[in-house]
């Protein structure tokens, strides 16, 4: 099928909806719509930011997810406590793939889970206790970590433990920061309102901890927030920023340090890039210390180019010289790339469904590639995000908010687009369907595909997943007519 | 009565209420000098909020309580 039109993208949704029960289909509806370009906000065709239908396969997470694994994990000196029962750690551990450099298990965490393991009788008796041996032990085993954090799962907040007595008390007694993050899974309608609790936690425990004590800054010095390093990302976007003669001080939080947050508060500006995540503590450095910040894209060279502009624009003539150098640098790469996988990816479709920022920042990479995006759509955005979506999407795009399992199945039956991008628990169901698939949480385990360099390797992946041709092989050869299959075996030589 | 931050944007105001994640522009505001500042506030969403009037304050981005009126939460 083509590309739909505003009619036939309504009626899809109609269609999809019908076989909803009457009350879970008037909910539904608020979630899904066609975009329209002229519209100055969101609010009034979109609703987002809600409790998940009861009985539908929602994709989202929970606060714990958010805090623990999304805002708290990437910073590699601080050891993340998952208080709590074992599962909830265990099972978000590593997969997100934050590089960081340092060493496992002597001066960074990223990829180690510590948990409180709590039994019956913990729940019964409270856990308190069981956490300050745990600290204890934590500190005698890995000495070198910068600070702890306590990340509560579920049952913390259920049985009214208190955390933050215990974490006040260790802090003295060990001499470093223990910061008590109140992210029960059950707070909230998704993992979004664990990036909230997270930010505002750094914000009251640590953010201002040498207030009064730091050097002043530099002039060009800056803080890259919302980038969590997955395959790197964090690192190929640091490198153009201090090619353009940008001093970055810290990264929030992919590879970053508790020293790294603790001098934030002295950089110049506030390089935004997960706006979802970390808008929060970006407002809060905006109003204490006065740090303008700025929501960058870095996917694909236009997006770039245009954000090193505006980056640049807010410094003097050096940077904005720098800024061009950078550009001009890496375009005959961009081209030579661009030249080689646009044509085998012209006038494909693309559908996404991400977290909450991707679906509207990887749009300009997949036109540099001449891909089009014909749906897309978040779990848990807010309505700020769609404000901005509508912005960046083509009119008639399919926007779907919260999907459900049924709902993004349908979708891709009926549109057939030649690529979907989204997570590990869409993807097989999209490969047995037949549908060229890449996961966009994780890059299905590439990367990285920020910056430059990341552009590389996204468009190489692309062309992978979509010309693969394990595609064209998906009949078996005693069903198909037996010309078919000498034309098909040809494609496959050729 | 809720939060919110009160900031500069490319074209005046924005609202911005933390706990709901509301962002948006601020068309009207009663009162807009030094001595008298807030009142009535109207969002470009159509909501409208109540500042307890005050003198402006000297730096933006700034935190103030304000009690919604009316609109869409
Ligand atoms: S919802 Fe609760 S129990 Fe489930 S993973 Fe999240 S914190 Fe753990």
């Amino acid at each position: 099928m083509g590309l739909l039109n505003r009619e036939e993208a309504e009626a899809l949704i109609q269609e999809v909806l019908e076989v909803y029960p009457e009350k879970a289909k008037k909910d539904r509806a608020k979630h899904l719509m066609v975009n329209d370009k002229t519209l100055e906000s969101a609010k009034k065709c979109i609703t987002s930011n809600r409790k998940s239908v009861p009985g539908v396969m929602t994709q989202r997470g929970c606060a714990y997810a958010g805090a623990k694994g999304v805002v708290w994990g990437p910073f590699k000196d601080i050891i993340d406590i998952s208080h709590g029962p074992i599962g909830c750690g265990q099972y978000s551990r590593g997969g997100r793939r934050n590089y960081y450099s340092g060493i496992a298990g002597v001066d960074s965490f990223c990829d180690m889970m510590f948990s409180s393991d709590f039994q019956e009788k913990d729940v019964v008796f409270g856990g308190d206790k069981k956490l300050a041996k745990l600290i204890d032990e934590v500190e005698s085993l890995f000495p070198l970590s910068k600070a702890l954090s306590v990340q509560s799962e579920c049952p913390i907040g259920l049985i009214g433990d208190d955390i933050e007595a215990v974490s006040k008390k260790k802090a003295v007694e060990i001499g470093k920061t223990i910061v008590p993050v109140r992210c029960e899974g059950f707070r909230g309608v998704s993992q979004s309102l664990g990036h909230h609790i997270s930010n505002d936690a750094l914000r009251d425990w640590m953010l201002s901890n040498r207030d009064g004590k730091l050097e002043p800054g530099g002039p060009y010095d800056v803080a890259i927030l919302g980038d969590y390093n997955i395959g790197g990302d964090a690192w190929a976007s640091r490198i153009l920023l201090e090619e353009m003669g940008l001093n970055v001080v810290a990264q929030w939080s992919g590879d970053g340090t508790v020293a790294e947050i603790e001098n934030t508060p002295k950089v110049k500006l506030n390089l935004l890039h997960c706006y979802r995540s970390m808008n929060y503590i970006a407002r809060h450095m905006e109003e204490k210390y006065g740090i303008p910040w700025l929501e960058y894209n870095f996917f694909g060279p236009t997006k770039i180019a245009e954000s090193l502009r505006e980056i640049a624009s807010h410094f003097d003539d050096t940077i904005k010289e720098g800024a061009e150098r950078v550009i001009a640098k890496y375009q005959p790469a961009m081209d030579a790339i661009i030249a080689k996988f646009k044509p085998r990816l012209q006038g494909k479709k693309v559908m996404l469904y991400v977290g909450g920022l991707r679906p509207r920042h990887t749009v300009g990479a997949y036109e540099d590639l001449g891909m089009e995006v014909v749906g897309a759509g978040y779990e848990f955005a807010h309505n700020d995000d769609y404000d901005r979506t509508i912005k960046e999407m083509k009119d008639a795009t399919l926007i779907y908010d919260d999907a459900t399992g049924y709902e993004l199945e349908e979708f891709v039956r009926q549109i057939k687009p030649d690529l979907v991008g989204s997570g590990i628990k869409e993807k097989y169901a999209f490969h047995k369907m037949g549908v060229p698939f890449r996961q966009m949480h994780s890059w299905d385990y590439s990367g990285p595909y920020h910056g430059y360099d990341g552009f590389a390797v996204f468009a190489r992946d692309m062309d992978m997943a979509v010309n693969n041709p394990c595609w064209t092989l998906f009949k078996a050869p005693w069903e198909k007519p037996a010309e078919a299959t000498n034309e098909d075996t040809e494609a496959l030589v050729a | 009565m809720a939060n919110i931050m009160i900031r500069k944007g490319d074209r005046g105001y924005v609202f911005y209420m933390p706990k709901r994640d509301i962002e948006d522009s601020i068309v009207a505001m009663e009162f807009d000098t030094p001595e008298k500042w807030g009142g009535e506030i109207r969002l470009g969403n159509g909501g409208i909020y109540y500042i307890e009037p005050q003198e402006a304050p000297t730096r933006l981005p700034y935190s103030v309580r304000a009690k919604r009126i009316d609109g869409v939460e």
